[in-house]
Protein backbone atom coordinates (compact mmCIF):
# COMPACT_ATOMS: atom_id res chain seq x y z
CA UNK A 1 0.00 0.00 0.00
CA UNK A 2 1.44 3.35 -0.87
CA UNK A 3 1.11 6.18 0.78
CA UNK A 4 -1.13 7.99 -0.29
CA UNK A 5 -3.87 5.08 0.30
CA UNK A 6 -2.55 5.19 4.04
CA UNK A 7 -3.24 8.58 4.31
CA UNK A 8 -6.74 7.86 2.62
CA UNK A 9 -7.58 5.19 4.64
CA UNK A 10 -6.36 7.35 8.16
CA UNK A 11 -8.58 10.37 6.67
CA UNK A 12 -11.56 8.19 5.71
CA UNK A 13 -11.63 7.13 9.68
CA UNK A 14 -10.67 10.28 11.03
CA UNK A 15 -13.24 12.37 9.03
CA UNK A 16 -16.19 9.05 9.85
CA UNK A 17 -15.02 7.01 12.51
CA UNK A 18 -17.10 4.26 13.22
CA UNK A 19 -18.73 3.66 16.20
CA UNK A 20 -18.04 7.41 17.86
CA UNK A 21 -21.50 6.84 19.56
CA UNK A 22 -22.13 6.11 23.04
CA UNK A 23 -25.98 5.94 22.70
CA UNK A 24 -27.09 2.90 24.68
CA UNK A 25 -24.00 1.71 26.32
CA UNK A 26 -25.34 0.59 29.80
CA UNK A 27 -23.97 -2.88 30.80
CA UNK A 28 -20.68 -1.85 28.31
CA UNK A 29 -17.21 -1.54 30.68
CA UNK A 30 -15.86 1.66 30.25
CA UNK A 31 -12.27 2.79 30.57
CA UNK A 32 -10.44 5.98 29.90
CA UNK A 33 -7.60 6.44 27.95
CA UNK A 34 -5.20 9.75 27.70
CA UNK A 35 -1.53 9.97 26.56
CA UNK A 36 0.86 11.52 29.60
CA UNK A 37 2.58 13.87 26.77
CA UNK A 38 -0.36 14.94 25.15
CA UNK A 39 -3.81 15.83 24.57
CA UNK A 40 -5.75 12.70 23.20
CA UNK A 41 -8.41 11.48 25.42
CA UNK A 42 -10.75 8.87 24.35
CA UNK A 43 -13.24 6.62 26.72
CA UNK A 44 -14.05 3.41 24.84
CA UNK A 45 -17.08 1.54 25.90
CA UNK A 46 -16.96 -2.58 25.45
CA UNK A 47 -19.70 -5.08 25.56
CA UNK A 48 -18.33 -8.41 26.60
CA UNK A 49 -20.64 -11.30 25.80
CA UNK A 50 -18.72 -14.26 27.63
CA UNK A 51 -15.31 -14.49 26.03
CA UNK A 52 -16.43 -12.13 22.88
CA UNK A 53 -16.29 -8.42 22.73
CA UNK A 54 -19.36 -8.25 21.36
CA UNK A 55 -19.41 -4.35 20.70
CA UNK A 56 -16.75 -1.45 21.72
CA UNK A 57 -18.02 2.17 21.06
CA UNK A 58 -16.00 5.53 21.78
CA UNK A 59 -16.02 9.18 22.59
CA UNK A 60 -13.45 12.20 23.16
CA UNK A 61 -11.29 14.32 21.57
CA UNK A 62 -7.89 13.07 20.13
CA UNK A 63 -5.64 13.41 17.14
CA UNK A 64 -6.30 12.11 13.51
CA UNK A 65 -3.76 9.44 13.99
CA UNK A 66 -5.45 8.95 17.51
CA UNK A 67 -8.73 8.64 16.10
CA UNK A 68 -8.47 7.02 13.05
CA UNK A 69 -6.33 4.23 15.10
CA UNK A 70 -9.43 3.61 17.25
CA UNK A 71 -11.70 3.67 14.60
CA UNK A 72 -9.72 1.02 12.99
CA UNK A 73 -9.15 -1.05 15.98
CA UNK A 74 -12.79 -1.35 16.78
CA UNK A 75 -13.70 -2.63 13.59
CA UNK A 76 -11.29 -5.04 13.74
CA UNK A 77 -11.70 -6.21 17.11
CA UNK A 78 -15.59 -6.45 17.47
CA UNK A 79 -16.64 -9.75 17.46
CA UNK A 80 -13.36 -11.71 18.56
CA UNK A 81 -12.48 -13.24 21.96
CA UNK A 82 -10.27 -11.53 24.36
CA UNK A 83 -7.12 -14.57 23.34
CA UNK A 84 -7.54 -13.23 20.08
CA UNK A 85 -7.29 -9.70 20.70
CA UNK A 86 -4.93 -10.16 23.01
CA UNK A 87 -2.87 -11.85 20.29
CA UNK A 88 -3.54 -9.10 18.04
CA UNK A 89 -2.66 -6.08 20.07
CA UNK A 90 0.97 -7.74 21.18
CA UNK A 91 1.85 -8.34 17.01
CA UNK A 92 0.08 -5.25 16.38
CA UNK A 93 2.49 -3.67 18.73
CA UNK A 94 5.36 -5.90 17.09
CA UNK A 95 5.42 -4.33 14.05
CA UNK A 96 5.05 -0.78 15.45
CA UNK A 97 8.28 -1.27 17.00
CA UNK A 98 9.88 -2.83 13.94
CA UNK A 99 9.79 -6.65 15.79
CA UNK A 100 8.45 -10.05 14.34
CA UNK A 101 5.26 -10.87 14.36
CA UNK A 102 2.89 -12.99 13.38
CA UNK A 103 1.41 -12.09 9.63
CA UNK A 104 -2.32 -12.17 11.10
CA UNK A 105 -4.72 -10.31 9.44
CA UNK A 106 -4.35 -6.70 10.61
CA UNK A 107 -6.92 -5.45 7.76
CA UNK A 108 -6.78 -1.67 7.64
CA UNK A 109 -4.28 -1.29 10.44
CA UNK A 110 -1.63 -2.00 8.10
CA UNK A 111 -1.53 1.56 7.72
CA UNK A 112 0.74 2.46 10.49
CA UNK A 113 3.29 -0.08 9.39
CA UNK A 114 5.74 2.64 9.53
CA UNK A 115 4.87 4.66 12.29
CA UNK A 116 8.01 3.46 13.91
CA UNK A 117 9.62 6.25 11.67
CA UNK A 118 7.84 8.77 13.98
CA UNK A 119 8.36 7.82 17.28
CA UNK A 120 6.10 10.77 18.75
CA UNK A 121 3.59 9.27 17.24
CA UNK A 122 3.37 5.72 18.40
CA UNK A 123 1.71 6.93 21.06
CA UNK A 124 -1.01 7.74 19.38
CA UNK A 125 -1.76 4.54 17.55
CA UNK A 126 -1.37 2.67 20.21
CA UNK A 127 -3.37 4.81 22.71
CA UNK A 128 -7.39 2.75 22.17
CA UNK A 129 -4.97 -0.61 22.80
CA UNK A 130 -4.25 0.06 25.66
CA UNK A 131 -7.82 0.75 26.89
CA UNK A 132 -8.85 -2.30 24.97
CA UNK A 133 -6.29 -4.51 27.75
CA UNK A 134 -7.28 -1.78 30.63
CA UNK A 135 -11.13 -3.34 30.12
CA UNK A 136 -10.34 -6.74 29.45
CA UNK A 137 -8.54 -6.73 32.98
CA UNK A 138 -11.35 -4.93 34.52
CA UNK A 139 -13.98 -7.47 33.15
CA UNK A 140 -12.05 -10.27 33.95
CA UNK A 141 -11.93 -9.03 37.62
CA UNK A 142 -15.98 -8.95 37.40
CA UNK A 143 -15.69 -12.63 36.24
CA UNK A 144 -14.02 -13.95 39.23
CA UNK B 1 18.09 39.45 19.37
CA UNK B 2 21.42 37.25 19.70
CA UNK B 3 20.85 34.53 18.45
CA UNK B 4 24.13 33.27 18.14
CA UNK B 5 24.86 33.02 21.56
CA UNK B 6 22.20 29.80 21.61
CA UNK B 7 23.79 26.62 20.41
CA UNK B 8 20.05 25.24 19.88
CA UNK B 9 19.26 28.17 17.53
CA UNK B 10 22.43 26.66 15.33
CA UNK B 11 20.39 23.54 14.27
CA UNK B 12 17.11 23.56 11.69
CA UNK B 13 14.88 24.54 14.29
CA UNK B 14 12.21 27.26 14.77
CA UNK B 15 11.67 26.78 18.50
CA UNK B 16 8.00 28.67 19.14
CA UNK B 17 7.44 27.24 22.82
CA UNK B 18 9.22 29.15 25.27
CA UNK B 19 6.45 29.25 27.59
CA UNK B 20 7.40 25.72 28.48
CA UNK B 21 10.84 26.27 28.59
CA UNK B 22 13.41 28.44 26.70
CA UNK B 23 16.90 28.00 25.16
CA UNK B 24 20.21 28.39 27.18
CA UNK B 25 23.18 30.72 26.11
CA UNK B 26 26.93 29.12 25.78
CA UNK B 27 27.39 31.55 28.64
CA UNK B 28 24.92 29.56 30.84
CA UNK B 29 26.17 26.22 29.89
CA UNK B 30 29.91 27.55 30.66
CA UNK B 31 28.91 28.60 33.88
CA UNK B 32 27.63 24.98 34.68
CA UNK B 33 30.60 23.22 33.07
CA UNK B 34 32.97 25.82 35.54
CA UNK B 35 31.26 23.81 38.08
CA UNK B 36 31.58 20.57 37.22
CA UNK B 37 35.36 21.00 35.73
CA UNK B 38 36.86 23.05 38.39
CA UNK B 39 34.87 23.78 41.08
CA UNK B 40 32.97 20.50 42.02
CA UNK B 41 32.38 20.73 45.73
CA UNK B 42 29.37 21.32 48.76
CA UNK B 43 28.14 24.63 49.50
CA UNK B 44 28.53 25.30 52.94
CA UNK B 45 30.45 22.60 54.15
CA UNK B 46 34.50 22.51 53.44
CA UNK B 47 37.30 24.36 54.58
CA UNK B 48 39.06 23.99 51.54
CA UNK B 49 39.18 26.47 48.40
CA UNK B 50 37.14 24.76 46.10
CA UNK B 51 34.27 24.54 48.36
CA UNK B 52 34.71 28.22 49.41
CA UNK B 53 34.89 29.46 45.66
CA UNK B 54 31.56 27.23 45.25
CA UNK B 55 30.17 29.19 48.56
CA UNK B 56 31.33 32.23 46.62
CA UNK B 57 29.01 31.51 43.24
CA UNK B 58 26.23 30.35 45.23
CA UNK B 59 25.84 32.94 47.56
CA UNK B 60 26.86 35.45 44.99
CA UNK B 61 24.16 34.33 42.91
CA UNK B 62 21.47 34.30 45.40
CA UNK B 63 23.03 38.03 45.71
CA UNK B 64 22.58 38.72 41.97
CA UNK B 65 18.86 37.18 42.25
CA UNK B 66 18.09 39.44 44.69
CA UNK B 67 19.09 42.55 43.01
CA UNK B 68 17.29 41.37 39.44
CA UNK B 69 13.81 41.77 41.79
CA UNK B 70 15.04 44.12 44.04
CA UNK B 71 14.74 41.97 47.36
CA UNK B 72 16.90 41.52 50.08
CA UNK B 73 19.37 38.17 49.92
CA UNK B 74 17.69 36.67 52.74
CA UNK B 75 14.59 37.04 51.22
CA UNK B 76 15.40 34.68 48.08
CA UNK B 77 15.51 30.74 48.31
CA UNK B 78 16.59 28.34 46.26
CA UNK B 79 13.98 25.81 45.09
CA UNK B 80 13.84 23.18 42.35
CA UNK B 81 11.26 25.86 40.02
CA UNK B 82 8.41 27.78 40.76
CA UNK B 83 5.98 24.43 41.36
CA UNK B 84 7.98 23.93 44.64
CA UNK B 85 8.30 27.33 45.58
CA UNK B 86 4.38 27.76 45.20
CA UNK B 87 3.98 24.57 47.37
CA UNK B 88 6.00 25.78 49.73
CA UNK B 89 4.36 28.98 50.28
CA UNK B 90 0.92 27.26 50.23
CA UNK B 91 2.00 24.49 52.80
CA UNK B 92 4.66 26.16 54.82
CA UNK B 93 2.91 29.35 55.37
CA UNK B 94 -0.58 29.79 54.50
CA UNK B 95 -1.17 26.10 55.75
CA UNK B 96 -0.63 27.15 59.00
CA UNK B 97 -2.78 30.88 59.41
CA UNK B 98 -5.83 30.44 57.31
CA UNK B 99 -9.21 29.05 58.87
CA UNK B 100 -11.89 26.79 57.50
CA UNK B 101 -13.91 29.03 55.69
CA UNK B 102 -11.21 31.56 54.83
CA UNK B 103 -10.60 32.11 50.88
CA UNK B 104 -8.13 31.94 48.42
CA UNK B 105 -8.77 33.50 44.96
CA UNK B 106 -7.38 32.91 42.18
CA UNK B 107 -8.84 32.62 38.54
CA UNK B 108 -9.67 30.01 35.55
CA UNK B 109 -6.39 30.87 33.70
CA UNK B 110 -4.00 30.26 36.46
CA UNK B 111 -1.15 27.14 36.45
CA UNK B 112 -2.11 23.43 37.78
CA UNK B 113 1.04 25.28 39.65
CA UNK B 114 -0.98 28.06 41.43
CA UNK B 115 -4.22 25.94 41.62
CA UNK B 116 -3.64 22.73 43.09
CA UNK B 117 -1.66 23.34 46.01
CA UNK B 118 -4.72 25.69 46.86
CA UNK B 119 -7.21 22.61 45.75
CA UNK B 120 -5.53 20.44 48.59
CA UNK B 121 -5.67 23.13 50.86
CA UNK B 122 -9.33 23.59 50.59
CA UNK B 123 -9.81 20.12 51.33
CA UNK B 124 -7.24 19.49 54.29
CA UNK B 125 -7.73 22.90 55.78
CA UNK B 126 -11.67 23.52 54.68
CA UNK B 127 -10.15 26.94 52.83
CA UNK B 128 -12.13 28.20 50.16
CA UNK B 129 -10.71 28.35 46.38
CA UNK B 130 -12.89 31.34 44.48
CA UNK B 131 -12.23 32.46 41.44
CA UNK B 132 -11.75 36.42 40.23
CA UNK B 133 -13.88 36.97 37.13
CA UNK B 134 -11.94 37.14 33.97
CA UNK B 135 -13.48 39.77 31.60
CA UNK B 136 -14.17 39.33 27.49
CA UNK B 137 -10.74 39.41 26.90
CA UNK B 138 -9.72 36.61 29.84
CA UNK B 139 -8.39 39.34 31.40
CA UNK B 140 -8.45 41.26 35.37
CA UNK B 141 -9.42 43.95 35.51
CA UNK B 142 -9.26 46.09 39.17
CA UNK B 143 -13.19 45.95 39.02
CA UNK B 144 -13.75 42.03 39.29
CA UNK B 145 -10.75 42.20 41.83
CA UNK B 146 -12.79 44.10 44.08
CA UNK B 147 -16.08 42.40 43.01
CA UNK B 148 -14.07 39.22 44.13
CA UNK B 149 -13.34 39.87 47.45
CA UNK B 150 -15.58 39.40 50.43
CA UNK B 151 -15.00 39.06 54.07
CA UNK B 152 -13.38 36.15 53.98
CA UNK B 153 -10.50 36.64 51.43
CA UNK B 154 -7.47 36.14 52.99
CA UNK B 155 -4.84 36.00 49.86
CA UNK B 156 -5.08 36.26 45.48
CA UNK B 157 -2.78 34.19 44.25
CA UNK B 158 -2.34 35.18 40.73
CA UNK B 159 0.12 34.63 37.92
CA UNK B 160 2.20 37.78 36.74
CA UNK B 161 1.29 36.95 33.10
CA UNK B 162 -1.07 33.63 32.43
CA UNK B 163 0.62 31.28 30.30
CA UNK B 164 -2.28 30.70 28.02
CA UNK B 165 -3.96 34.18 27.87
CA UNK B 166 -0.90 35.85 27.94
CA UNK B 167 -2.01 38.79 29.85
CA UNK B 168 -0.21 40.50 32.31
CA UNK B 169 -1.73 41.46 35.36
CA UNK B 170 -1.97 44.58 37.61
CA UNK B 171 -0.40 43.27 40.30
CA UNK B 172 0.78 46.51 41.85
CA UNK B 173 -2.51 47.61 41.81
CA UNK B 174 -3.63 44.70 43.12
CA UNK B 175 -0.99 44.32 46.16
CA UNK B 176 -2.20 48.22 46.96
CA UNK B 177 -6.25 47.04 47.49
CA UNK B 178 -5.68 44.10 48.66
CA UNK B 179 -2.98 45.13 51.44
CA UNK B 180 -5.83 48.11 52.24
CA UNK B 181 -8.23 45.00 52.89
CA UNK B 182 -5.60 43.04 54.82
CA UNK B 183 -5.34 40.32 51.92
CA UNK B 184 -1.80 38.86 51.33
CA UNK B 185 -1.15 38.61 47.06
CA UNK B 186 1.20 35.91 46.02
CA UNK B 187 2.59 36.20 42.23
CA UNK B 188 2.94 33.56 40.15
CA UNK B 189 6.06 34.96 38.23
CA UNK B 190 6.98 31.96 35.59
CA UNK B 191 5.98 33.75 32.96
CA UNK B 192 6.49 37.11 33.98
CA UNK B 193 9.73 37.37 35.39
CA UNK B 194 11.53 35.94 32.07
CA UNK B 195 10.00 38.19 30.53
CA UNK B 196 9.68 41.80 32.00
CA UNK B 197 11.83 44.12 34.80
CA UNK B 198 9.98 42.59 38.05
CA UNK B 199 10.52 44.57 41.37
CA UNK B 200 8.84 42.83 44.47
CA UNK B 201 9.13 46.01 46.45
CA UNK B 202 7.34 48.18 43.80
CA UNK B 203 4.73 45.82 43.30
CA UNK B 204 4.34 45.33 47.21
CA UNK B 205 3.84 41.40 46.33
CA UNK B 206 4.13 38.93 49.42
CA UNK B 207 5.74 36.14 47.87
CA UNK B 208 6.82 35.36 44.38
CA UNK B 209 7.72 32.14 42.19
CA UNK B 210 9.98 31.58 39.09
CA UNK B 211 11.81 29.17 37.25
CA UNK B 212 14.99 29.78 36.18
CA UNK B 213 14.67 27.12 32.87
CA UNK B 214 12.11 29.91 31.49
CA UNK B 215 14.25 32.41 31.67
CA UNK B 216 17.61 30.87 29.62
CA UNK B 217 19.10 29.27 33.24
CA UNK B 218 19.07 25.15 33.82
CA UNK B 219 15.97 22.90 34.66
CA UNK B 220 15.34 21.88 37.98
CA UNK B 221 15.83 25.54 40.11
CA UNK B 222 13.98 28.44 40.83
CA UNK B 223 13.05 31.06 43.56
CA UNK B 224 11.05 31.36 46.16
CA UNK B 225 10.96 35.36 47.34
CA UNK B 226 8.97 36.08 50.42
CA UNK B 227 8.75 39.29 52.27
CA UNK B 228 11.81 38.77 54.98
CA UNK B 229 8.86 38.83 57.68
CA UNK B 230 6.30 36.38 56.22
CA UNK B 231 9.33 33.59 55.50
CA UNK B 232 10.28 34.20 58.95
CA UNK B 233 6.91 32.25 59.86
CA UNK B 234 7.18 30.38 56.65
CA UNK B 235 8.19 26.59 58.44
CA UNK B 236 10.41 24.67 56.68
CA UNK B 237 8.57 21.83 54.41
CA UNK B 238 11.90 19.63 54.39
CA UNK B 239 14.33 18.91 57.73
CA UNK B 240 17.68 18.19 56.89
CA UNK B 241 21.06 19.12 56.15
CA UNK B 242 22.04 22.33 55.91
CA UNK B 243 19.54 24.36 57.22
CA UNK B 244 20.19 23.04 60.95
CA UNK B 245 21.90 24.60 63.65
CA UNK B 246 22.48 22.00 65.99
CA UNK B 247 20.37 19.23 67.71
CA UNK B 248 20.76 17.07 70.48
CA UNK B 249 16.79 15.66 71.13
CA UNK B 250 13.64 16.06 69.89
CA UNK B 251 12.79 18.92 72.25
CA UNK B 252 16.60 20.67 71.28
CA UNK B 253 16.35 21.71 67.33
CA UNK B 254 17.81 25.18 66.61
CA UNK B 255 17.45 26.10 63.13
CA UNK B 256 19.71 28.43 60.70
CA UNK B 257 18.49 31.68 59.78
CA UNK B 258 16.75 32.45 56.73
CA UNK B 259 17.24 31.63 53.75
CA UNK B 260 19.75 29.10 54.21
CA UNK B 261 16.85 27.73 56.69
CA UNK B 262 14.91 26.67 54.04
CA UNK B 263 17.16 24.92 51.85
CA UNK B 264 17.35 22.09 53.06
CA UNK B 265 20.08 19.17 51.80
CA UNK B 266 22.40 19.49 48.97
CA UNK B 267 20.95 22.26 46.83
CA UNK B 268 21.01 22.10 42.92
CA UNK B 269 24.48 24.14 43.00
CA UNK B 270 25.13 23.80 39.44
CA UNK B 271 21.51 25.32 38.77
CA UNK B 272 22.01 28.19 40.70
CA UNK B 273 25.53 29.02 39.38
CA UNK B 274 23.91 28.59 35.81
CA UNK B 275 20.74 30.88 36.90
CA UNK B 276 23.81 33.36 37.72
CA UNK B 277 24.88 33.40 34.33
CA UNK B 278 21.44 33.88 33.09
CA UNK B 279 20.56 36.70 35.02
CA UNK B 280 23.87 38.40 34.49
CA UNK B 281 22.73 37.42 30.30
CA UNK B 282 19.37 38.82 30.46
CA UNK B 283 20.28 42.11 32.37
CA UNK B 284 23.31 42.49 29.45
CA UNK B 285 20.47 42.49 27.34
CA UNK B 286 18.37 44.82 29.13
CA UNK B 287 14.80 43.83 30.39
CA UNK B 288 13.14 46.52 28.92
CA UNK B 289 14.44 45.73 25.89
CA UNK B 290 13.41 42.44 25.96
CA UNK B 291 10.00 43.14 26.43
CA UNK B 292 9.91 45.76 23.75
CA UNK B 293 10.97 43.39 21.62
CA UNK B 294 8.74 40.54 22.29
CA UNK B 295 5.37 42.90 21.92
CA UNK B 296 6.58 44.30 18.55
CA UNK B 297 7.09 40.31 17.41
CA UNK B 298 3.66 39.77 18.91
CA UNK B 299 1.99 42.74 17.28
CA UNK B 300 3.36 40.66 13.96
CA UNK B 301 2.50 37.58 14.50
CA UNK B 302 -1.19 38.72 15.48
CA UNK B 303 -1.14 40.60 12.87
CA UNK B 304 -0.60 38.01 10.21
CA UNK B 305 -2.33 35.39 11.60
CA UNK B 306 -5.72 37.46 11.59
CA UNK B 307 -5.41 37.38 7.98
CA UNK B 308 -5.95 33.75 8.12
CA UNK B 309 -9.34 33.05 7.78
CA UNK B 310 -9.21 29.91 8.98
CA UNK B 311 -7.44 30.59 12.12
CA UNK B 312 -9.03 32.12 15.20
CA UNK B 313 -6.48 33.65 17.84
CA UNK B 314 -7.89 33.07 20.94
CA UNK B 315 -5.96 36.28 23.24
CA UNK B 316 -5.56 39.21 20.07
CA UNK B 317 -4.93 41.66 23.18
CA UNK B 318 -2.44 39.69 25.23
CA UNK B 319 0.57 41.88 26.88
CA UNK B 320 3.61 38.88 26.23
CA UNK B 321 4.88 37.10 23.66
CA UNK B 322 1.89 34.43 23.99
CA UNK B 323 -0.33 33.89 21.61
CA UNK B 324 -2.89 31.10 21.50
CA UNK B 325 -4.98 29.79 18.54
CA UNK B 326 -6.86 27.26 16.33
CA UNK B 327 -6.89 26.10 13.03
CA UNK B 328 -10.80 25.26 11.77
CA UNK B 329 -11.76 21.65 12.84
CA UNK B 330 -8.01 20.54 13.09
CA UNK B 331 -7.10 19.07 16.16
CA UNK B 332 -4.25 21.31 18.52
CA UNK B 333 -2.00 18.31 18.31
CA UNK B 334 -2.35 17.69 14.72
CA UNK B 335 -1.39 21.35 14.00
CA UNK B 336 1.51 20.61 15.82
CA UNK B 337 2.25 17.76 14.58
CA UNK B 338 2.06 19.14 10.98
CA UNK B 339 4.58 22.55 11.72
CA UNK B 340 7.11 19.84 13.49
CA UNK B 341 7.33 18.34 9.98
CA UNK B 342 8.96 21.59 8.92
CA UNK B 343 11.09 21.80 12.56
CA UNK B 344 8.81 24.24 14.22
CA UNK B 345 8.57 23.25 18.11
CA UNK B 346 5.37 24.56 19.15
CA UNK B 347 2.38 23.40 22.06
CA UNK B 348 -0.43 21.54 21.60
CA UNK B 349 -3.04 21.46 24.43
CA UNK B 350 -4.28 22.87 27.90
CA UNK B 351 -0.82 23.85 28.91
CA UNK B 352 -1.17 23.05 32.60
CA UNK B 353 -4.44 25.51 32.60
CA UNK B 354 -7.19 22.78 32.84
CA UNK B 355 -9.54 25.31 34.24
CA UNK B 356 -9.58 27.81 31.90
CA UNK B 357 -11.77 25.72 29.09
CA UNK B 358 -14.40 26.67 31.75
CA UNK B 359 -13.96 30.24 30.62
CA UNK B 360 -13.47 29.99 27.20
CA UNK B 361 -15.30 27.06 26.29
CA UNK B 362 -11.83 25.85 24.27
CA UNK B 363 -10.63 22.78 25.78
CA UNK B 364 -7.12 23.00 23.95
CA UNK B 365 -4.90 25.29 22.01
CA UNK B 366 -2.23 25.92 19.99
CA UNK B 367 0.13 27.80 21.48
CA UNK B 368 3.20 30.20 20.28
CA UNK B 369 5.05 31.80 22.89
CA UNK B 370 7.73 33.63 21.94
CA UNK B 371 11.37 34.89 23.54
CA UNK B 372 13.89 37.57 22.24
CA UNK B 373 15.79 35.41 20.32
CA UNK B 374 12.76 34.77 17.54
CA UNK B 375 12.48 36.56 14.88
CA UNK B 376 9.66 38.13 12.06
CA UNK B 377 11.33 35.36 9.43
CA UNK B 378 10.55 32.82 11.71
CA UNK B 379 7.13 33.90 12.16
CA UNK B 380 6.73 33.93 8.28
CA UNK B 381 7.73 30.70 8.11
CA UNK B 382 4.65 30.01 10.39
CA UNK B 383 2.38 31.90 8.42
CA UNK B 384 3.48 30.68 5.05
CA UNK B 385 3.14 27.11 6.43
CA UNK B 386 -0.46 27.64 8.81
CA UNK B 387 -2.16 29.58 5.65
CA UNK B 388 -2.85 26.65 3.80
CA UNK B 389 -5.93 24.57 5.55
CA UNK B 390 -5.65 21.73 2.48
CA UNK B 391 -2.39 21.56 2.82
CA UNK B 392 -2.14 21.25 6.89
CA UNK B 393 -4.93 18.56 6.80
CA UNK B 394 -2.84 16.67 4.02
CA UNK B 395 0.39 16.64 5.55
CA UNK B 396 -1.03 16.54 9.88
CA UNK B 397 -0.38 12.86 9.20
Amino acid sequence: MDSNDKREIILDNYSHPFNKSVDNVDGYVKVNSNNESCIDNIDLYIKFNGNILEDIRFSGEACAISTASTSIMIKNMMGKSIDEVLLYIRNFEAMLNEEEYEDIDFNEAVVFDETYKQGNRKTCVTLPYRGIERAIVEYQKTMK
Amino acid sequence: MNREDFPMLSKDIIYFDNGATTFKPSCVIDAINYYYKDITANAHRGDYDISYKVDIAYEGARKKVADFINASREEVVFTSGATESLNMIVNGFFAHILEPGDEVLITLSEHASNVLPWFRLAHTHGIKVNYIELDSNLHITMNNVMKAITPSTKVISIAGITNVVGDERPVKEIAQYAHSNNIFLVVDGAQSVPHMKCDVKDIDCDFLAFSAHKMCGPTGVGVLYGKKELLEELDPIKMGGGMNESFDSVEEVYLKELPIRLEAGTQNIEGVIGLSAAIDYLNKLGMDNIKLYEIRLKKYLISKLKDIPHINVLNEECDSGIVAFNVDGVFPQDVAYYLNKYHICVRAGNHCAKILKNAIGVKNTVRVSLYFYNTEAEIDKLIELLSDKNRIVREMI
